[in-house]
């Protein structure tokens, strides 16, 4: 499995990626979402992308509706993890696309339940 | 500060005593965390607090300290399989088997803070019929921990253990930097007192949920639980138990039953030593009268505007891989 990790924080994509590289996952990261379709544009392979709200030059919501418009990304599994934590904005993040929402903080028992949801615990750990 | 033998000995012994808890050699770090908290409260190391507990003999301080061991962290949806099974086959199920009935009864024993009782409300929630009425009785040792469910708060931590996205902004409502069960699943939810080795809450249910609590109980008790639970079953209701946890070799008043891709255990109209046993016991439930209407559903389940895979994970309950 491999996750695009997506935020402007180089502190905070190093908490997600080591999460999720103890789950099991390769990781990549990009700054911001224009970056992080860069990646995708060069036929990377990503099965999940962990995505921040609020990021220069491309946020994660625009990033979210890119993703959700090119049929080639169809199998990319999204999840906005972010501290944007009304009410409104989660329901505006689910409808523009995004398949799950994980709010700041969080643990890594977190982050598992979530993937556990998202059927993304690679094979081996299930063994 | 680490525990003495001889304080790991007197808790264990009240535990044991009070719950039938088996807390073995091992479980140390378990009694020091869970009575840190406790010891600080009372500006005492953790021997000096055991050691006051036992010679005040104090029966409230003494509940204290069995509730504050007995506790169980819980998540939402725990291991998911189960829920997906419950929304999309033994839930339609009951619904066409009492029809006439117009309600359907839960009983989720060591509930804990709430998570699993108010899992399985918004689960119902989502598909019950308007004609259809439901009560869940969610119990526990625990009142501090009754306290907390009935408020139905829960932090931002607590809500990202497993909570699917849609269900949160279906059946939650941000309260200040807390996060609240919306009014029509509380209603559907009743808490109350109950300890496992005391008579069972009147009968019958159509689903008790057991789950993760038997493996802190010795083999007669275990048995002997199951045993009421099988008395206070539908006879076509179903048991659910924890992921790792069976019936098998416990007790053989059950029949395992695929549901989905998940086990559920019918209860067998025969006891375990053969002798025929009647399915349901008790006084007639008054708690059925006091099911609650459902809530309309008002608003959809928030879904993505477009559906961009077939099968993907769209729903408020996603489809799952496999279990852990």
């Amino acid at each position: 499995m491999r996750a695009l990790v997506i935020d402007d924080s180089r502190t905070m994509r190093r908490i997600v990626s080591s999460t999720l590289e103890r789950i099991g996952f390769e990781t990549i990261e990009a700054g911001h979402g224009r970056e992080a379709l860069d990646h995708l544009e060069a036929g990377e392979r990503v099965d999940l992308a962990c995505i921040d709200w609020n990021m220069p030059v491309m946020d994660g919501l625009t990033f979210v509706t890119e993703v959700r418009a090119n049929p080639a990304w169809r199998d990319v599994t999204l999840m906005m993890v972010t501290t944007e934590s009304e009410q409104g904005q989660i329901v505006r993040a689910l409808a523009a696309g995004a398949h799950e929402y994980l709010i700041k903080p969080f643990t890594a028992d977190a982050v598992r339940d979530k993937l556990d949801l998202l059927g993304l615990i690679p094979a081996e750990e299930l063994a | 500060m680490t525990l003495s033998a001889e304080s790991f000995a007197y808790v264990a012994e009240i535990v044991r005593r009070r719950s039938a808890i088996q807390l073995d050699v091992g479980k140390e770090y378990l009694v020091e965390s869970r009575l840190l908290p406790l010891a600080r409260a009372a500006g005492q190391e953790i021997d000096e607090f055991v050691d006051a507990l036992r010679r005040r003999q104090d029966p409230g301080e003494i509940t204290r300290v069995v509730e504050a061991m007995t506790t169980n962290e819980t998540s939402w949806f725990r291991d998911g399989v189960p829920y997906v099974a419950l929304r999309e086959t033994e839930v339609p199920r009951l619904v066409a088997a009492r029809r006439g009935v117009g309600r359907l009864r839960v009983w989720s024993a060591a509930c804990s803070t709430g998570q699993e009782p108010y899992s399985v409300a918004m689960t119902l929630a989502d598909v019950l019929p308007p004609s259809m009425q439901a009560h869940i009785l969610a119990t526990d040792l625990s009142e501090q921990v009754l306290e907390r469910a009935r408020s139905g708060r829960y932090s931002q931590l607590e809500v990202n253990r497993g909570m699917p996205a849609g269900m949160l902004v279906t059946h939650m409502e941000r309260v200040g930097t807390e996060w609240q069960v919306a009014q029509p699943v509380r209603d559907m939810v009743e808490f109350r007192a109950h300890n496992l080795l005391d008579a069972a809450p009147a009968g019958p249910f159509d689903l008790v949920l057991l789950r993760n609590v038997l493996i802190y109980f010795d083999m007669p008790t275990k048995a002997a639980i199951l045993e009421r639970v099988r008395r206070v079953l539908h006879p076509d209701g179903a048991l659910m138990l924890g992921a790792a946890e069976t019936t098998l070799g416990v007790h053989e008043g059950f029949e395992r039953v695929s549901v989905g891709r998940t086990s559920l255990y019918r209860p067998l109209a025969v006891d375990a030593s053969g002798a025929p046993a009647p399915a349901v016991v008790g006084p007639p439930p008054a708690a059925a009268a006091t099911g609650v209407p459902l809530p309309r559903r008002t608003a959809a389940p928030v879904l993505p505007a477009t559906t961009p895979t077939p099968g993907r994970v769209t729903s408020t309950l996603p489809p799952r891989g496999a279990t852990r």
